[in-house]
């Protein structure tokens, strides 16, 4: 049973990795491939060390294997959350099938300032007070 | 925090008064002090809230585990089959979580799971921009990501 269970993870581990690498491949702009590559790579490693785990049955090699799984939890987001901003507003061009942009219309390139849209809804609700310049 | 520091106390008593050094003899531990702190949360003023939190992690563990493998197998899907069914697009999500580590906590949660990349905080700390991969369902997606970040906070609070 459990030489079972570690088949299926070793297997679909590296099928998730062999899907990420497709991805780079076929995706069509930063942005995407971002997506494909991070999180199917990084399911694949968790899965491979679960696995792992589970072959060796010590303590030893379970606990790195665990802190393997976290660190991967904690730097995978961060990384791709940089590199996709910072491709983002370096300009690199969406796909044209994208089918809309939020931010865009909120970001300042001159300033760098980042709007959250809220502001002017605010604004438009907000009371005049006795202390506002005429 | 009183709570798990107890509940570690209480497993290692059990480990030392057992006389079985093994990592398996201290997860019993772990169950059993759990289950002591679970009876005596009423009387203890200083535990209030301990127990009633570790079910809703494991909650939150299991609920994003389903996320995570029902988000990979879409996009895998659409990187194997050679029409494009993805429709991306970058959305502002309104956020209830208010401080620093908080809004970490949610925006990493929101790219970990396929199919959604946070990009940037506004200024004021009030939208997370997310590039999403599927928005066929706007209002759907809306709502998962509202869950997940109601499930998150509810962790910290």
């Amino acid at each position: 049973m459990i030489e079972f269970i570690k088949g299926v993870f070793v297997i679909s581990g590296a099928l998730l990795m062999l899907l990420a690498s497709l991805g780079i491949l076929r995706l069509p702009d930063l942005l995407t491939r971002m997506h494909a590559t991070t999180k199917a790579a990084a399911l694949g490693v968790i899965l491979i060390m679960l696995a792992v785990a589970m072959h060796f049955a010590e303590v030893g090699v379970a606990a790195r294997a665990f802190a393997i799984i976290v660190f991967i939890l904690m730097t995978a987001p961060v990384a791709a959350h940089v590199i996709g901003r910072a491709g983002y507003f370096v300009g690199s061009k969406l796909w044209s099938g994208t089918v809309k942009d939020e931010l865009r219309p909120n970001y300042d390139p001159l300033t760098h300032q980042l709007k959250s849209g809220h502001e002017t809804e605010a604004n438009a609700r907000r009371e005049p007070k006795e202390s506002d310049p005429s | 925090m009183t709570g798990a520091i107890w509940n570690l106390l209480l497993a290692l008593a059990w480990v030392v008064l057992s006389g079985d050094f093994t990592g398996l003899n201290l997860v019993v531990g772990l169950v059993f002090g759990y289950i002591a702190l679970l009876l005596i949360e009423p009387q203890v003023e200083s535990l209030k809230g301990y127990p009633g939190r570790i079910p809703r992690i494991l909650g939150f563990i299991g609920f994003f585990i389903k996320e995570l493998l029902m988000a990979n197998l879409k996009v895998g899907f659409d990187i194997l089959t050679p029409p494009w069914h993805m429709k991306p697009g970058v959305i502002a999500m309104p956020l209830a979580a208010r401080t620093e580590l908080e809004i970490t906590m949610v925006a990493n949660l929101i790219s970990l799971t396929p199919g959604t990349l946070s990009l940037d905080v506004s200024d004021d700390r009030k939208v997370l921009y997310i590039h999403a991969m599927f928005l066929d369902d706007e209002e759907e997606l809306r709502r998962n990501l509202k869950e997940m970040e109601h499930r998150a906070l509810e962790l910290f609070r």
